[in-house]
């Protein structure tokens, strides 16, 4: 799916007016990354970041699926920003996320339904994921579209990098294992001890802390 | 007796913060004082416990496989599911906006207290998490309209929590990466630990 919106990316190249990766747009995909992250600086989209965690298979499924909803719904939104009446502008960006969201969750079930019975209720709550709506509100609303796509991506794909991180220290530590494969065991240390906590909530919030804390020294943001 | 235990579950043992990570940005974000955390936990748990049996209803003769019996033999087959998300949240979409007209209208010192939260509510993932958790496990209505408020309740309670160890927070001297989000994540870890021995109550 991610690759389709890189294909949408070079169809728009011909317009004259401002280079396809002029400074700004760059701007627009690479500050979501790192010094402005949709979690761990604007704090959204926490919910489903510690939900789905506990191994990398269905984390790199939600990514995908999370990245595919904000894209999509930034380009419709951006494309219908003038159509939509103010006061009920909430109600038509929450039918539009709903209809992206039903699609990628009857394609799981379709075609990869074991990980849709794994990740169960929070495919629909990708739904109520503060980024995308925030993104819509802050960002779609008042921009054209291939800017909105180009910010879609960013924030999409820094939310994917974190829960990636996350999920690889709650699944290493937690079930000794990366992507299924029993790294412990194969390098011969069979008596790793695996942390229950990890697997659990607990171990998630505690990742994600410290996972905050590293990258915000980095970035030197801090809060007041 | 059954009914009061779903509660009890959801409220603690099955906590929407701690065990299913639901509503966590606004828990985040309006947690710094203990005032204003107690008025959006006073609407979600208006809320949830308004929304899950309205939800239950809708899907019970709506959308459920043969849910549609009632309107002929030829509807019996109809299977509507795959319209849950978008029902779902247009019903608490729209639930919030009622909600919030009809507390505007008869009590406006209510209102002005509750007022900001309640838009953001339909946004706060506990109230189509506790839905869509209502059907998976094929609760009656009247189990699940217990399961909304006792869902609501454990919102209110972690996040009447969170807000005054925050409150104390300020006094301490937290090292500057760590300020804000990050020690309120592991503060939350914390909680979640001593929730956890609500796990040994058997129901």
């Amino acid at each position: 799916m991610s690759t389709e919106t890189v294909e949408v990316k070079e169809k728009v190249e011909k317009k004259p007016a401002e280079p396809l990766f002029s400074k700004r747009r760059r701007g627009i995909v690479k500050d979501p990354l790192s010094d402005d992250n949709p979690i761990t600086i604007q704090v959204l989209g926490i919910c489903s970041a510690l939900a789905i965690t506990i191994k990398m298979e269905p984390t790199i499924v939600m990514s995908i699926a999370v990245i595919f909803v904000i894209v999509f719904s930034n380009l419709i939104i951006s494309l219908m920003r003038n159509l939509i009446p103010g006061r009920v502008r909430i109600i038509v960006q929450l039918a539009v996320i709903a209809t992206l969201v039903t699609l990628v969750s009857e394609v799981l079930k379709a075609y990869y339904y074991d990980m849709y019975k794994v990740l169960g209720a929070f495919v629909g709550l990708i739904i109520t994921n503060c980024i995308v709506m925030g993104r819509l509100e802050a960002f779609a609303m008042g921009n054209k579209p291939y800017d909105s796509i180009l910010d879609g991506l960013g924030s999409g794909f820094g939310y994917a990098w974190i829960i990636m991180v996350v999920a690889f220290f709650r699944e290493l530590f937690g079930s000794g294992s990366i992507l299924n494969f029993k790294i412990f065991e194969a390098i011969g240390w069979d008596t790793f001890p695996t942390n229950g906590l990890m697997v659990d909530s607990i171990g998630a919030f505690m990742v994600l802390g410290v996972l905050i804390w590293v990258q915000r020294t980095k970035t030197g943001y801090v809060e007041h | 007796m059954d009914i009061f235990n779903i509660a009890l579950k959801a409220t603690f043992i099955d906590n929407m913060i701690f065990a299913y990570f639901l509503g966590m940005c606004s828990f985040l974000a309006v947690s710094k004082k203990v005032s204003t955390a107690f008025g959006l936990g006073m609407a979600v748990v208006f809320v949830l416990t308004i929304t899950t049996p309205v939800n239950w209803l809708l899907q019970e003769f709506v959308l459920k496989e043969g849910a549609l019996k009632w309107m002929g033999a030829s509807f019996e087959t109809v299977d509507l599911t795959f319209l849950q998300f978008i029902m779902f949240i247009a019903v608490i979409a729209s639930m919030v906006q009622l909600v919030e007209m009809v507390i505007e209208k008869f009590s406006p010192a209510l209102y002005g207290s509750l007022g900001i939260f309640l838009p953001l509510i339909a946004v706060n993932c506990s109230i189509l998490g506790a839905s869509l958790f209502m059907v998976q496990r094929d609760y009656t209505i009247a189990q699940a309209t217990a399961y909304g408020f006792g869902s609501g309740l454990g919102w209110f309670l972690a996040i009447i929590a969170l807000a005054a160890i925050r409150e104390r927070l300020k006094y301490s001297h937290v090292p500057a990466g760590l300020k804000g989000l990050g020690i309120t994540m592991l503060i939350t870890g914390l909680m979640g630990l001593a929730f956890k021995s609500f796990i040994g109550i058997a129901l």
